[in-house]
């Protein structure tokens, strides 16, 4: 199952036989566009440049369109992420529940921005608004799980498993 | 015999640690000897409860929650198994009153049995509305979605038989279904909800839809934040499909629709119906002009229903009972139940499905049980973030699509989100226009340039740096955004802003009345969603 935007278990190096595989496989639905790429960043963890014209020719429209479509969705990533993505929710419920305090500690003390990666390559940082688990805000999200009631301190024990398996990796 | 457990594998209930919960069950099971089934159902709704367990007795359901793997072997030392008390136990399920004041038609089954279990669905009055409705004339079974009151759940309120009715007319070879599953509203997570624990409800509704209309083909077009969702629908689906729910002949009657679950890809503006389309054709999520409606020209050109998950969810049980039995809820012409949905600074967060009517003052404190923090709640904003920030003097307005419209609010989606005397409204101001910005498909000016003035205006603003110039501007590049915006993005991206600069003044450094007095007696033109 391809779970939205989390980067595959094991990114595979780029190799163009098997990415216009991963795009045939998907182009076959009507307006596929978006399964397409979701594929393809489900098989290489982001959507490098090289992948455009391939995408293009697959789908019969122009390198731009494919460009435009990239660049309009918060989803797609053009760079390789770090090996998890970690999203805080920074929408209303999550604000009125101290969201706020959860992005101050990433900045703090993992020196991160949003969409921004650690140093060791462990976490890419990333906004998002709404978990829809506004019931147990504050939310996040690490790859395909949502975590509710975050607080800082949970946040930091958590990003630090995150990073520790990957020392051991 | 084996005691039948329940543990919800809701996206909510395992983000609280309901995983680690069931593992410890089964362990301490298997240690003790005892044998016990676990059912992974929905939620019930009581998030504040998550994860809570349920233990079937000959009563009923015994509920305990919030349970911690670490209470595990405290609950079968106690006997939960057979439903003895605990310091987690609340009784009966079905007695807990922010569960027992609920009128739940759309939701009736969420949370009851595993979701994917369609021998369940069917004995717990699944695809009665469907059969139903399969017997029926076209045209009468949109007249008793038309009779049934029900409005689009998706935040317009436009009535759901009359949009029916206009794709049913139209002539085409081919007609769409598209359910919007987008929710992408904040303090919302009804359609996650049922999405997650009842997704034959929605997959029947969209049935019904398609044989009303003579459509052929359906999409369900949900947000990748919902990574479980999206896993739910496809299997369920397939598990439909395989059943003859979907497929070229559907239940032998010769009706052929078939259905596919598609994936945003983080663009809020995708929820925009249009946008939405451009979407699913694969384009960017650029608003469409309308007219052409989509229920004339839309999915590839082709008519095509849009509805939400709610409203078509809430198809299956007016077909089962009946236009009357759903119209019965409800007051004016906001007929029926709304699945609310508790969010932010609130003890009791959760789902609360009741008919239009109750007031903000009744979720709030009755079922809400008041803030989180136990401290004054200041502000909520009501139907997302285009939602307007109501003070504690509006809560007693009856949740109703005029009465909310009348004090210059929408219910939308139903989401409700509580803020205690802690908010900085001014802050939450700016969040809005900020939102606005990040979320605008840039189409038009007013709302791809205008959001971010609106940014920068609120930071001149509460720095005191030529405050009444800058409230003037604020003020105008509200009319502007609400009335020269293609879509409600833009369009209603200032009722935050204003609601929270009439009602929490101060909170901009403004120590008049002036301009509150002011924006009080000015009316504001009509939305569009
Ligand atoms: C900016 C914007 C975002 C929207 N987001 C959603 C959404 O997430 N879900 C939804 O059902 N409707 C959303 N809508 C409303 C849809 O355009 C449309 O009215 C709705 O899908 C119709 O279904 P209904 O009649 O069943 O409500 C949004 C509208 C706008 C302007
Ligand atoms: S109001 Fe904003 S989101 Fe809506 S069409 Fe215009 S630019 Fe796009
Ligand atoms: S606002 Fe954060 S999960 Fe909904």
């Amino acid at each position: 199952m391809p779970h939205a935007s989390a980067p595959p278990d094991d990114p595979t190096p780029f190799n163009t036989d098997a990415v216009r595989e991963v795009i045939r496989a998907a182009a076959s639905v009507p307006g596929a566009m978006l399964p397409v790429l979701h594929a393809v960043q489900g098989h290489l963890g982001h959507i490098p440049s090289e992948v455009v014209p391939l995408v293009a020719q697959a789908l019969n429209v122009s390198r731009a369109e494919v460009q435009g479509v990239l660049d309009f969705y918060h989803d797609f990533r053009r760079a390789p992420p770090g090996r998890h993505l970690v999203w805080i929710c920074r929408a209303e419920s999550c604000q009125a529940m101290g969201a706020e305090a959860i992005e101050t500690h990433a900045r703090n003390h993992l020196g991160l921005a949003y969409h921004e990666t650690t140093a060791d390559g462990a976490l890419t940082l990333e906004p998002v608004y709404c978990l829809g688990n506004c019931a147990c805000s504050p939310a996040v999200r690490v790859d395909g799980e949502i975590h509710g009631r975050m607080d800082p301190i949970r946040f930091e024990k958590l990003v630090e498993e995150l990073r520790a398996e990957t020392v051991t990796a | 015999m084996s005691a039948r457990v329940f543990v919800p594998a809701d996206s909510g209930a395992l983000s609280v640690g309901a995983e680690q919960v069931a593992r410890a069950i089964l362990a301490e099971a298997e240690q003790r000897r005892e044998p016990v089934t676990l059912v992974r159902n929905g939620s019930r709704g009581l998030y504040w409860l998550e994860p809570m367990v349920e233990v079937e007795t000959r009563a009923g359901r015994i509920a305990y929650g919030p349970v911690r793997a670490e209470d595990v072997p405290d609950l079968f030392a106690a006997g939960f198994l057979s439903g003895h008390s605990h310091r987690l136990g609340h009784g009966l399920t079905d007695h807990i009153p922010y569960l027992a004041g609920q009128e739940r038609l759309t939701f009736a089954r969420v949370g009851l049995s595993e979701p994917l279990n369609l021998a369940d669905y069917c004995e717990q009055g699944g695809f009665v509305g469907l059969r139903r409705a399969l017997e029926m004339p076209p045209d009468a079974l949109i007249r008793e979605v038309t009779d049934s009151g029900l409005r689009g759940r998706g935040g317009a309120g436009f009535p759901t038989g009359v949009k029916w009715s206009t794709v049913g007319k139209a002539v085409a070879a081919t007609k769409y279904v598209v359910c919007n599953a987008d929710e992408g509203d904040s303090g919302t997570f009804s359609d996650r909800m049922l999405m997650e624990g009842d997704p034959y409800c929605l997959i029947e509704g969209m049935i019904i839809a398609a044989r009303a209309v003579g459509a052929q083909e359906g999409y369900i077009y949900s947000r990748s934040e919902y990574p479980h969702a999206f896993a739910i629908l496809a299997s369920a689906i397939q598990r439909a499909r395989e059943a003859g729910y979907l497929g070229p002949d559907i239940l032998g009657t010769g009706q052929a629709f078939d259905l596919e679950v598609r994936l945003g890809a983080g663009a809020y503006i995708c929820g925009e119906e249009t946008s939405m389309l451009e979407s699913l054709e694969g384009r960017r999520g650029l608003v469409r002009f309308k007219p052409p409606l989509p229920a004339i020209s839309g999915l590839f050109g082709q008519p095509t229903v849009i509805n939400n998950v709610m409203s078509l969810a809430s198809v299956p049980v007016i077909l089962a009972k009946g236009s009357a039995f759903y119209r019965d809820y409800g007051v004016g012409r906001s007929q029926g139940t709304l699945p609310f949905q508790l969010a932010g600074n609130i003890r009791h967060g959760g789902l609360v499905e009741k008919a239009f009517g109750l007031t903000l003052n009744e979720l709030l404190y009755d079922y809400g049980g008041g803030s989180a923090s136990g401290r004054p709640i200041r502000a909520v904003q009501v139907g997302g973030p285009l939602g307007a920030y109501l003070p504690e003097s509006r809560f007693d307005v009856p949740l109703d699509y005029e009465a909310y419209s009348r004090i210059d609010a929408m219910i939308g989606h139903g989401g409700i989100v509580a803020f205690d005397d802690r908010v900085d409204m001014a802050k939450m101001a700016r969040y809005a226009m900020e939102f606005c910005a990040i979320e605008s498909c840039g189409k038009c000016t007013p709302c791809r340039i205008g959001s971010q003035r609106g940014v920068e205006i609120i930071d001149r603003i509460v720095a005191g740096r030529e405050r009444s110039k800058n409230l003037i501007l604020l003020d105008s590049l509200c009319d502007t955004m609400v009335n020269g915006s293609l879509c409600a993005l833009g369009g209603m991206a200032p009722y935050p802003v204003r609601s929270a600069l009439q009602h929490f003044p101060a909170d901009f450094g403004i120590d008049t009345s002036g301009i509150a007095e002011r924006e009080r007696t000015e009316t504001v033109p009509s939305r569009r969603i």
